[in-house]
């Protein structure tokens, strides 16, 4: 798909039906309204609106600033100014409209009322989300407006409802903002069951998808429409708007040497500078919040001329992300820093400049950032790329020449999570009875549960009702009981409020707020005053608090903080001007590098001819690895080893992205170590991966003792990923989040006592208990699903063992090879691995303990002397 | 960075169990989170919550009913290890009143199993202050062996020649970007108290005020109970949860 459309009908999957050329069918009072405010109705507004007209729901791919929203709406308000079709009884909403961002729900709603406004037109629009009173929303149900603008957890906590029956019964059209963001998650395929239940609800209604550029436009199509069973694919149409402003995308040039590693860019501060000054409003896009900390820091360094430069990003409170946001509107900034909280939605101000630093990481996450540069369709969207390493730079380049074709990531259709579909289930029964054949019938129109099978659907109601577990402890406990008629019912109203307060799929890690505190000064010397509350500056993950000591410095919301205590669930912090911060290492927001840029990146290395268009070190760099070492071809992999130091390393280049990558160097270490090779640790990138060790990994090899064929055998991902996972914390981890949606386990609600640790259940000793004594349980097969593809990325790791089987590339070297020096630098700057990390932690301080006591002459560890 | 350095094993020999001092007492602080004291042949464990997760179960969680299986498989594996002549569990052994009903009768086989042939004291405790006779063995109140008091509730304010559970000590330890938090002993050579040895039992910090007031300001020795071995770690490697 180019990412400019200059047709509405250019390339569109095979089985979705062509959308022809509409007449304009627009009713006198609207034609007005666009004429008054200079616009003529776009091609594609119409298009959609013939779409609803003939009932046939319609996915819309359109660049941001064709007008789309007004196009997914244009049709409802048409409808509802003709007025509504029963005015006799109380009417259920007409329109809803579901965005993944309430911020995004709550724009869009204050800019459709400007329309209804002028228009005159009798029509209600009420926006629904977490921060919606009480007051409000029951009023909402009594009351229902025409158009409800809301996100996907407050639907299904409405669909939760008895009443929800009523509430829908007239909706004639579901608006889907965004859907490209939505539809691949786990929020994604509640929605889908959630739409699924409106069919059943409301049968006539219409579906309209609104959606950035995808590379497999007939996932949303299939999505967007109920599946029949036992049948061939269902399919929305598809209609793609024309359109969309060129990319005008350049990496950074400049004097400055290129860094080997890291990640700070920070070599690039003066020039990005310099295009702050040269522009309007830039918007500076990076890919963890520590980045963006961090380069905010070093811009308000250079900033002599005191330009107003802000910082974004999800863990700063909302207050002050909506003062930037409205600072951002009012055109009164030059420059915010921002993670991917500005990547959708809200179109803030005039950017006409977007500078992306560090790698892409993927070609349609650069394009949906550098558009938002310039909001109009006729001009091009200006950009600059600044890598932070070498390899970033050849990721930048392949990024730029997927944007020129018009290449996207490809999104693999995904399977139902159970985990969601648990959830969902116990939804039903708090709406009310259900027979399970029903439902069943009704999860499997939902595209990402149409290959569902009965059993597992069973076994999931099971795991509601009882917890699913093979040992039948739990029938005398069961949520859901059957009814004289067969259909499952909740055994007690207070399994409905206990779902409400858990319902949605967005679990966050436990989350500690940051408050500035000051200290009063203290009359007496010597004494130390108590802190003053102050206000909150944001939120950080707990785990990365808890490894604040008392002093430690760091940096967050812009500001270097001196980390004072916990209070309650609070971190205290107040302002110092410690020269060395530690900036927080959170470790949100990593994004791996995605297949496809890998691919391109692979090729361009693979093939000198190309390389001409890099900057001068790098291509050097490479030059001088053709002369130390090799370069392999794009579909094989490079291994090498040397000795370095003391060490034996082995250095391999899969370029599967950092997660992957981790998985790898697990299993690894467990095949080396069983060859004898003692490896003791290892590190990767999103490039690479070098693990290290006691025993001569080169020799091992040349005298056959270790086939490097073997090495990466595919059974790797057998047993030693199972015994491996055993002990993971990232399984433990993706665990969590499984017992949290499925209503295992209750979320940890603000304000919960810490002391109330003593009589919680952890879901680490869930997970081993189960592991242990059920392993066949739902939920870990949940689990090991999500983790497959979240953070083990095994499914990657798979199509790339089995990718370079008779592929390899091995090179025994004598010294480290260029290639290889950007991971081998990130040891001490990333987090080494080793096999048990706690056993080691839990060793190193008892020797620290020991080393103390042998100094000061005994061995009495904690022993009355 | 982080690296084994098995150059260094040797300093932590034989990491599966410590012996700790109590007022002269030689006593093994063993890795499982029981206490053996061999010159009364007697092991010692604490808070082991039995049926905890049926208890959940009852009030709506359905979190998975193998704890009790788990807790006595592990308390299995010690016993077969040091043979003692008598076990005493220091109260919480059972989670609430009503788990002498809803426990398992081949869970309750395996417990018959591994009383035979030797003394077992149920110390009672705030969940189960009467211990129900299907679980065997003899349930008494506070207990003295050779000159200490073994109790559920440590006593308030300092207090010597006593072992205690009821507290589910913890303690997080960080270290190169990582946080663990591991059940642990906590003692100051005149009294300790037990972690907590239930598979379902959570912990609270050690670093809590609570055992401040149990040990004043003297210091306290603190062993992390690790999957090979209980280690020793000083209290300035520490964190607060």
């Amino acid at each position: 798909m180019p990412a400019r459309p200059r047709q509405a009908s250019l390339k569109r999957p095979r089985d979705a039906r062509r959308v022809g050329t509409p007449e304009p069918a627009l009713p006198g009072a609207f034609l007005a309204w666009f004429k008054q405010r200079g616009w003529t109705p776009r091609e594609h507004q119409l298009a959609l609106l013939k779409q609803v007209e003939a009932r046939k729901s319609t996915l819309l791919i359109a660049p941001t600033g064709a007008g789309k929203t007004l196009a997914g709406f244009l049709p409802s308000l048409i409808a509802l100014s003709r007025g509504r079709r029963s005015p006799g009884r109380r009417a259920g909403i007409h329109t809803l409209y579901v965005s993944p961002l309430k911020a995004l729900a709550v724009d869009v709603a204050r800019n459709l009322l400007v329309p209804v406004a002028e228009m005159g037109l009798p029509i209600r629009i009420e926006t629904r989300s977490g921060d919606t009173s009480a007051a409000r929303k029951a009023r909402q149900k009594v009351r229902p407006p025409d158009i409800l603008l809301t996100t996907p957890e407050q639907l299904t906590l409405l669909l939760s409802y008895s009443e929800a029956g009523d509430f829908f019964s007239d909706l004639d059209t579901v608006v889907l903002d965004e859907l490209h963001a939505l539809a691949p998650t786990k929020r994604g395929d509640l929605l889908a069951l959630d739409l699924a239940r409106l069919s059943s609800l409301s049968p006539g209604h219409v579906r309209l998808g609104l959606s950035a550029t995808v590379a497999r436009p007939r996932e949303l199509c299939a999505y967007l429409t109920p599946q029949h069973t036992n049948d061939s694919t269902q399919l929305a149409d598809l209609l793609v708007a024309r359109g969309g402003a060129d990319h005008d995308i350049r990496i950074l040039e400049t004097e400055e040497p290129l860094p080997w590693a890291g990640h700070s860019a920070r070599y690039a501060v003066p020039e990005i500078y310099a295009a702050i000054k040269a522009n309007k409003l830039s918007l500076i896009f990076v890919n963890t919040r520590s980045q963006a900390e961090l380069l905010f820091q070093e811009l308000w360094r250079v900033n002599e001329g005191a330009l107003p430069i802000a910082l974004h990003h999800g863990s700063l409170d909302a207050a002050r992300r909506r003062k930037v946001e409205a600072a951002m509107a009012a055109g009164t900034l030059r420059a915010v820093v921002a993670t991917s909280t500005l990547d959708l939605g809200v179109d803030w101000g005039d950017v006409d400049l977007v500078i992306n630093v560090g790698a892409p990481k993927g070609a349609s996450r650069l394009i949906q950032r550098v558009g938002r540069a310039n909001h109009r369709l006729d001009e091009a969207s200006r950009a600059v790329l600044v890598p932070s390493n070498r390899f970033e730079v050849l990721e930048c380049r392949a990024a730029i020449e997927a944007a020129a074709e018009g290449a996207h990531d490809t999104q693999y259709p995904r399977r139902g999570a159970l985990d969601v579909l648990a959830q969902h289930v116990w939804g039903m029964a708090c709406a009310g009875p259900f027979a399970p054949a029903d439902l069943y019938r009704e999860a499997r129109s939902a595209l990402p549960y149409a290959d569902l099978t009965r059993k597992q659907f069973d076994r999931v109601v099971d795991f509601v009702s009882t917890g699913g577990y093979a040992l039948r402890a739990y029938d005398r406990y069961a949520r859901l009981r059957p009814a004289s008629d067969g259909r499952l019912r909740l055994s007690h109203p207070k399994l409905a409020r206990q779902y409400r307060m858990n319902a949605g799929t967005i679990v966050e890690a436990p989350m500690i707020k940051i408050r500035l505190v000051g200290r009063r000064t203290s009359k007496k010397p010597g004494v130390v005053r108590p802190l003053v509350g102050g206000r909150v500056l944001g939120e950080l993950e707990e785990y990365f608090v808890e490894q604040l000591k008392p002093g430690d410095a760091f940096v967050f919301a812009g500001e270097v903080l001196r980390f004072e205590g916990l209070q309650d669930t609070e971190a205290f912090v107040t302002r110092t001007d410690a020269p060395d911060p530690t900036v927080p290492s959170y470790e949100g927001g990593k994004f791996p590098l995605s297949t496809h840029l890998a691919q391109r990146v692979r090729e361009m290395i693979a093939r000198p001819t190309r390389w001409g268009s890099l900057p001068d070190p790098v291509r050097e760099w490479l030059h001088i690895q053709t002369e130390r070492s090799e370069i392999p071809s794009a579909r094989e992999v490079l291994v090498e080893t040397f000795p370095r130091g003391m060490k034996h390393f082995l250095v391999v280049y899969p370029f599967e992205g950092r997660l992957a990558h981790q998985t790898l160097g697990m299993l690894l270490t467990r095949r080396l170590d069983r060859a004898g090779a003692n490896p003791v640790g290892f590190v990767a990138n999103d490039y690479a991966l070098a693990v290290w060790g006691a025993g001569p990994i080169a020799d091992l090899i040349a005298t056959k003792r270790l086939d490097v064929g073997d090495l990466f055998a595919e059974d790797m991902l057998g047993d030693d990923l199972d015994a491996w996972l055993a002990e993971s914390s990232l399984m433990k981890r993706t665990f969590r989040v499984n017992a949290v949606i499925s209503g295992l386990i209750e979320r940890r609600h603000p304000g919960a006592a810490k002391s109330g640790r003593q009589v919680t259940i952890s879901s680490d000793l869930i997970y081993d208990v189960l592991r242990k004594h059920d392993p066949g349980h739902i939920l870990l097969e949940a689990a090991w699903a999500d983790a497959a593809t979240g953070l083990l990325d095994v499914s990657r790791l798979g199509t790339f063992l089995s990718r370079i089987k008779g592929n390899i590339r091995y090179v025994a070297l004598e010294n480290v090879s260029p290639l290889a020096v950007p991971v081998l630098l990130e040891i001490g700057q990333e987090l080494v691995h080793g096999g048990g990390v706690a056993e080691h932690m839990l060793r190193e301080a008892a020797e620290d303990l020991i080393r103390d006591a042998m100094l000061s002459g005994g061995m009495h560890v904690g022993t009355e002397a | 960075m982080l690296e084994l350095k098995p150059e260094r094993f040797h300093l932590v020999s034989e990491t599966g169990s410590q012996v700790v001092a109590l007022c002269g007492r030689q006593l093994v602080a063993d890795s499982s989170g029981t206490l053996y004291w061999p010159g009364e042949q007697t092991l010692l464990v604490a808070d082991l919550h039995l049926e905890k997760g049926s208890a959940a179960a009852q009030r709506g969680s359905l979190l998975p009913p193998y704890d009790t299986r788990q807790t006595l498989m592990r308390l299995a594996e010690v016993i077969d290890r040091y043979e003692p002549a008598r076990v005493i569990a220091l109260g919480d052994s059972l989670h609430d009143t009503g788990a002498a009903e809803r426990i398992a009768p081949q869970d309750l086989e395996v417990l018959r199993v591994l009383q035979e042939g030797r003394e077992w004291i149920w110390v009672t405790g705030n969940h189960d202050p009467k211990v129900d006779r299907r679980f065997g063995g003899v349930a008494r109140g506070d207990c003295e062996v050779g000159g200490l008091v073994l109790r559920h509730i440590p006593t308030q304010g300092a207090a010597t020649h006593e072992i205690a559970g009821h507290m589910h000590p913890a303690a997080r330890l960080s270290m190169y970007g990582y946080s663990i938090r591991r059940p642990c002993f906590v003692a100051n050579g005149r009294r300790l108290i037990m972690p907590a040895f239930g598979a379902f039992a959570g912990g609270l910090n050690v670093l809590d005020e609570a055992f401040g007031r149990l040990f004043g300001d003297g210091g306290i020795a603190v062993w992390m109970l690790g999957q090979e071995g209980l280690y020793p770690v000083a209290t300035r490697f520490l964190g607060r949860d």
